[in-house]
């Protein structure tokens, strides 16, 4: 297995800027996903490091081997297309053995590689068929089989499960990240779906106007954002946001609601004041615990019952400034009712509005979260 | 005609406006489709539906159509004589040779050529369009052209071929060279000009074959470490094989009767009977000399069957492999 590196890399096609300068680390064994909406360059950062795309500018090291200019054939990576790019006009045993055929393996070798890949991937039953005979997830199983026969230096995948039903992509999901586990295979992994990211990833990279906006863990895009756009593209809901002013210890507002500020932001908070709506503050929904005695306020604008939670959209003024508030299931808020609220202090997160940047405490939150919950 | 009919049912539907809007709708779908289907069918039968059942008639019958004579029942007399002619088989044998390697050469000189040009290098484009020329020509036209380029004293074949002296040089049409009869050399220089003129056919078919091959897949054996070689093999070959079927029943099928523009425009069926094909040899016995046009009927069904064997091979080798696919 083996580390990746992407020293400067950046991608033009023509004019136009698809990957900025990129630097970024993949460690051995590590699954880490692209994460980012449509067009933010995923599939053109995956497919330099595969090379079917040369790079513009900087350097692409596999271990310590410079492979910028190397063809894919040289690289020692598997690629699993987003349509499966299955050969048509071969059997799905053809399919899987073509890698190896391809680099003249012996009999042997393509029969015992094969027998276990079919094991693993329980798919012995469609060697004898022709791809266009699959559905979607059979096609993306012998995807898989093509791709691990080789026991390649690493996986790249683009969008693997993008092209599954709903309720296959769950299954799926865990059966990649199971083969992941199995074969502790350096696994980079594209999509544009947060919830695929978050369950499979050992770390996130998210990226968005082709460039990174932040690499880290699940649980750390999720609670620390580094910018407003992690902070509202991760979780659905996004992170509730709403404008401040700071005014001593005191955070106003929109509705009249005054915030106490925790003392260990009120270093960083105050020295930020420049104006009116000087500062974001932001928490998730479930950071929220409805109390008659709360110290904020809101009036419920509209309820959604999501099975084992009610989530409130909640404005704190006049049908603006809505926030998402993660309630219990039976709780029963009328529209326009009022209600009160606390928010848990190491929670609580501030950005600048102008640079869009999180603001970082004096001390780090004293928390323990391990455990990302997320819908 | 969709667009009639769309205004045909719009005003069906409104039927209360004026009289100026039906009146420059005199004629109805119906009238329109008369109009031309019936000229077409009465064409089409008199100028192919008749003549093949009647020419069918004729070959089981003797018959000449310069003789004053009513035809002559014989049965399958027309087709036991051809098929004991001794000079029939040579004559078979010329057309097997000749549709054999016009052919073979045409598939494998049109395949390099498509590879060559799906490659895009500069002026690509109009490279690939002269290279169709030769196919737009007149075969007739071809035919008189490639005469002169085969002239032993100053035709450009021999000198591009580097013979300097025209008494040394091969008489291609007449199948000698430096005076010596050399038997095949008129057959081979017909054959070299029918690949001339129809290798761009091929190479046009397979290019749109090569071009319809996705690239995720090239993408995927380029990760799949699969060489150029195999590349070709496994996913080129493979993908474009429907295709250069297609190429070769045309081809085939071509052989067989266009040949004659060509054969006739440039030796006449000579010297001697070297080139005579069965589509020259069909026209002599129709047309020239007695005019025997009840045994020229039977061959011509004759040909007409073998076509039809050959298609129905390739028909089926196509479809069993679109059955696969
Ligand atoms: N071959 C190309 N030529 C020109 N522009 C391209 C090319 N390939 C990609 N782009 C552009 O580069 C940008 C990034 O494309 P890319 O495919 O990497 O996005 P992505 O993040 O994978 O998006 P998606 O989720 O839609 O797959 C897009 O705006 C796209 O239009
Ligand atoms: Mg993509």
């Amino acid at each position: 297995m083996a580390t990746i590196q992407l020293r400067q890399v950046e991608k033009l096609f023509g004019e136009f800027q698809a990957v900025k300068p990129m630097d970024l680390t993949i460690q051995s064994g590590e699954f880490v996903v692209l994460l980012g909406p449509s067009g933010c360059g995923k599939t053109t950062t995956l497919r330099m490091i595969s090379g079917l795309e040369t790079v513009t500018h900087g350097d692409i090291y596999l271990d310590d081997r410079l492979v910028t200019w190397l063809h894919p054939s040289e690289r020692d990576i598997a690629f699993v297309f987003q349509f499966f790019a299955l050969y048509p006009h071969m059997s799905v045993r053809q399919n899987i053995v073509f890698p190896l055929q391809a680099v003249g393996a012996s009999r042997e070798t393509i029969e015992r590689r094969l027998s276990e890949v079919v094991d693993l991937l329980r798919i012995a039953h469609l060697l004898p068929l022709k791809p266009g005979k699959l559905s979607g997830g059979d096609k993306q199983r012998v995807a898989l089989a093509r791709a691990l026969v080789r026991r390649p230096a690493a996986f790249l995948m683009d969008e693997p499960l993008g092209a599954l039903d709903a309720e296959f992509r769950e299954s799926m999901r865990a059966e990649i990240k199971q083969l992941h586990i199995e074969q502790e295979a350096t696994t980079v992994y594209v999509t544009h779906d947060q919830v695929e990211a978050m369950a499979m990833g050992d770390r996130i990279v998210v990226m968005s106007d082709a460039e990174i906006q932040q690499v880290g863990t699940p649980a750390e895009v999720y609670y620390d954002p580094a910018n407003l756009f992690v902070a509202q593209f991760i979780g659905s809901p996004g992170m509730n946001l709403a404008p401040g002013t700071v005014a001593g210890d005191l955070l106003s507002l929109p509705g009249g609601n005054n915030y106490r500020i925790a003392p260990e932001w009120q270093e960083t908070l105050s020295n930020t004041q420049n104006g009116a709506a000087d500062v974001l503050l932001g928490f998730r929904p479930e950071a929220a615990e409805i109390h008659v005695a709360g110290e904020l306020s809101g009036e419920v604008y509209a309820t959604e019952l999501h099975g084992a939670y009610k989530m409130l959209h909640v404005s704190l003024q006049e049908e603006h400034d809505v926030v998402h508030i993660r309630s219990d299931r039976q709780a029963d808020y009328p529209i326009g009712a009022g209600v009160r609220f606390d928010l848990k202090p190491d929670m609580v997160r501030f950005f600048n509005p102008h640079t869009e940047a999180a603001l970082l405490a004096k001390r780090p939150p004293p928390v323990s979260r391990r455990e990302v919950v997320f819908t | 005609m969709s667009t009639e009919a769309k205004s045909h049912v719009s005003e069906t539907a409104r039927p209360a406006v004026g009289g100026l809007r039906s009146s420059r709708r005199a004629l109805s779908d119906r009238a329109i489709i008369n109009i031309f289907i019936w000229p077409t069918l009465a064409l089409l039968i008199a100028i192919n539906v008749f003549p093949l059942f009647y020419s069918l008639y004729l070959s089981f019958t003797d018959y000449s159509a310069i003789a004053n004579q009513a035809p002559v029942w014989i049965a399958f007399d027309n087709f036991a004589r051809i098929l004991a002619s001794e000079q029939m088989w040579s004559v078979f044998a010329t057309t097997g040779q000749y549709v054999l390697f016009s052919v073979v050469l045409q598939l494998l000189l049109g395949f390099g050529l498509a590879l060559l040009a799906r490659e895009k290098f500069f002026g690509s484009g109009i490279v690939t369009t002269l290279i169709l020329a030769p196919m737009m020509l007149s075969p007739v036209v071809v035919g008189l052209f490639w005469k002169l380029m085969y002239n032993p004293t100053f035709g450009y074949f021999n000198y591009l071929l580097g013979f300097d002296n025209p008494a040394l040089a091969p008489d291609w049409l007449a199948s000698r060279i430096a005076g010596q009869p050399t038997p095949g050399l008129a057959l081979l220089a017909v054959i070299i000009v029918d690949v001339w003129m129809w290798t761009p056919f091929v190479m046009l078919l397979i290019l749109s074959g090569l071009k319809a091959i996705p690239d995720y897949l090239y993408e995927a054996a380029a990760i799949d470490r699969a060489s150029s070689w195999f590349q070709f093999w496994r996913i080129t070959l493979p993908q474009v094989a429907p295709l250069v079927l297609i190429a070769v029943l045309f081809r085939t099928i071509e052989a067989f009767n266009k040949s004659f523009d060509l054969v006739m425009g440039m030796t006449g069926g000579g010297p001697g009977d070297q080139t005579e094909v069965v589509a020259v040899n069909l026209y002599r016995q129709a047309f020239l000399g007695q005019w025997q046009t009840g045994r020229a009927s039977a061959l011509a069904y004759m040909v007409l069957i073998i076509i039809i064997a050959i298609s129905n091979i390739y028909i089926r080798n196509l479809n069993k492999m679109r059955n696969q696919s």
